[in-house]
């Protein structure tokens, strides 16, 4: 058989074409239609999880701006507390900074706000900022080895044992609640009102809020939430029981939640 | 052989010395660990076999619990409730690191990070 070099390449280019096209067009013949399912974003997850569950505790914190205004230095004295209850170091310089609670001004806090013609009594007034214990936490799905997990009751927490100092969750954290321990922590905690109840961090690890989880095994408050006393500031509770205090001030006040667009449903709400 | 004279001694020198410390050692155990106890307490959460062999691993698994699961109730043995707690639990009892964990971790020349993070009793740092 003698064949044209012409004539091999239209069988080669033929054949290929038939090759790629027939299972496409045996599936779309089978299947009775183009498949619609996108494998591509896990934004539809998030999206679809942007309502909180019914069901089971989910614990939230309600913060009232407005107490937080009237009585100046009550967040100071919520830091102070936390900070000294889980042995936060105090490196004394911004670049090393950890911070677990601490306040920023309104536009750092609620960056999707229009700031034009902004209320005056906004421009003096700083928010205390925490981990959101967000219901669809991106931190969590950025961790690679389950350092930071989502507990049952809503919790973000940390295992400090497991976490490998990558940062991927302080990137992913669109809050920017999470603090790395650039530096040994140990030297820069202050020896006379440490808390040895608690453990310190290492060198390497990121850090941040845990809704006081080991205060709350024992059937106390959060750290912050006590230190504002019997003010009203700060309230704590299960955001799915419809009798709880917290429930009661959702219900009966207008929040706000810091970028809720992003569709990780905070637990922090704001009265302002 | 070509200088088997210098070459035979030499070897049987280089292998006494290098065998120095079996010959010396021969039928000595070495000085063996001795953890100091806890005084006034005859048990703790698991048999001292197992908690010789494993005690890392129930240390694990109490931080999983503890941790993840958030499951915190106190282990009881004899009545005692013990948090599950490496610096709320055992070192209430083991109070001194350096005669009870340091005694065999040094021997066994393991390296454990707890300190790193984990209050000693006492610890002045």
């Amino acid at each position: 058989m003698d064949i044209k070099r012409r004539q091999f390449l239209k069988i080669a280019g033929l054949s290929t074409i038939a090759g790629l096209g027939a299972p496409a067009a045996f599936n779309l013949l089978l299947k009775g239609g183009p498949d619609t399912v996108s494998y591509a974003s896990s934004g539809g997850e998030a999206e679809a999880s942007h309502e909180a569950a019914p069901t089971g505790v989910r614990l939230g914190m309600v913060i009232d701006q407005r107490v937080f205004d009237a009585n100046k230095g009550l967040a100071q004295k919520c830091t102070t507390a936390c900070h000294t209850v889980h042995n936060v170091p105090n490196f004394g310089n911004k670049k090393d900074e950890i911070k677990w609670i601490f306040e920023v001004p309104f536009e750092k806090a609620f960056t999707g706000k229009s700031q034009y013609h902004k209320n005056k009594n906004l421009e003096d007034s700083s928010f205390l900022v925490l981990c959101n214990h967000c219901d669809n936490p991106p931190c969590v799905r950025a961790c690679p080895t389950k350092a930071t997990f989502k507990r049952k009751d809503g919790i973000v927490a940390m295992d400090y044992h497991r976490c490998i100092g990558c940062r991927f969750c302080m990137a992913a954290c669109p809050y920017g609640m999470r603090s790395f321990n650039w530096r040994d922590p140990r030297p820069f905690i202050d020896q006379k009102t440490h808390n040895k109840e608690f453990p310190t961090r290492m060198r390497g690890v990121v850090e941040k809020c845990n809704f006081c989880v080991d205060r709350l095994a024992r059937g106390q408050q959060p750290a912050c939430v006590e230190a504002c006393g019997n003010t009203g500031a700060m309230t704590f509770g299960d955001l799915n029981d419809s009798h709880s205090e917290i429930v009661k001030l959702l219900d009966n006040n207008f929040t706000i939640q810091r970028k809720p667009s992003l569709g990780t449903n905070p637990s922090v709400f704001y009265i302002v | 052989m070509y200088d088997g004279k210098y070459i035979i001694p030499g070897l049987i020198v280089f292998v006494a010395l290098m065998t120095f410390p079996i010959w010396k050692n021969m039928g000595n155990a070495g000085i063996v660990p001795k953890p100091e106890k806890p005084v006034g307490v005859t048990k703790c959460v698991e048999s001292a076999q197992y908690m010789r062999t494993s005690h890392m691993k129930l240390l694990d698994d109490w931080r999983d619990e503890a941790l993840r699961d958030g499951d915190r109730t106190p282990v009881e043995v004899d009545g005692v409730k013990y948090e599950k707690s490496l610096m709320n639990g055992c070192l209430k009892c083991h109070t001194d690191k350096k005669k009870f964990c340091d005694e065999c971790h040094v021997y066994a020349s393991v390296k454990p990070y707890c300190w790193d993070c984990h209050y000693v009793p006492k610890e002045t740092f």
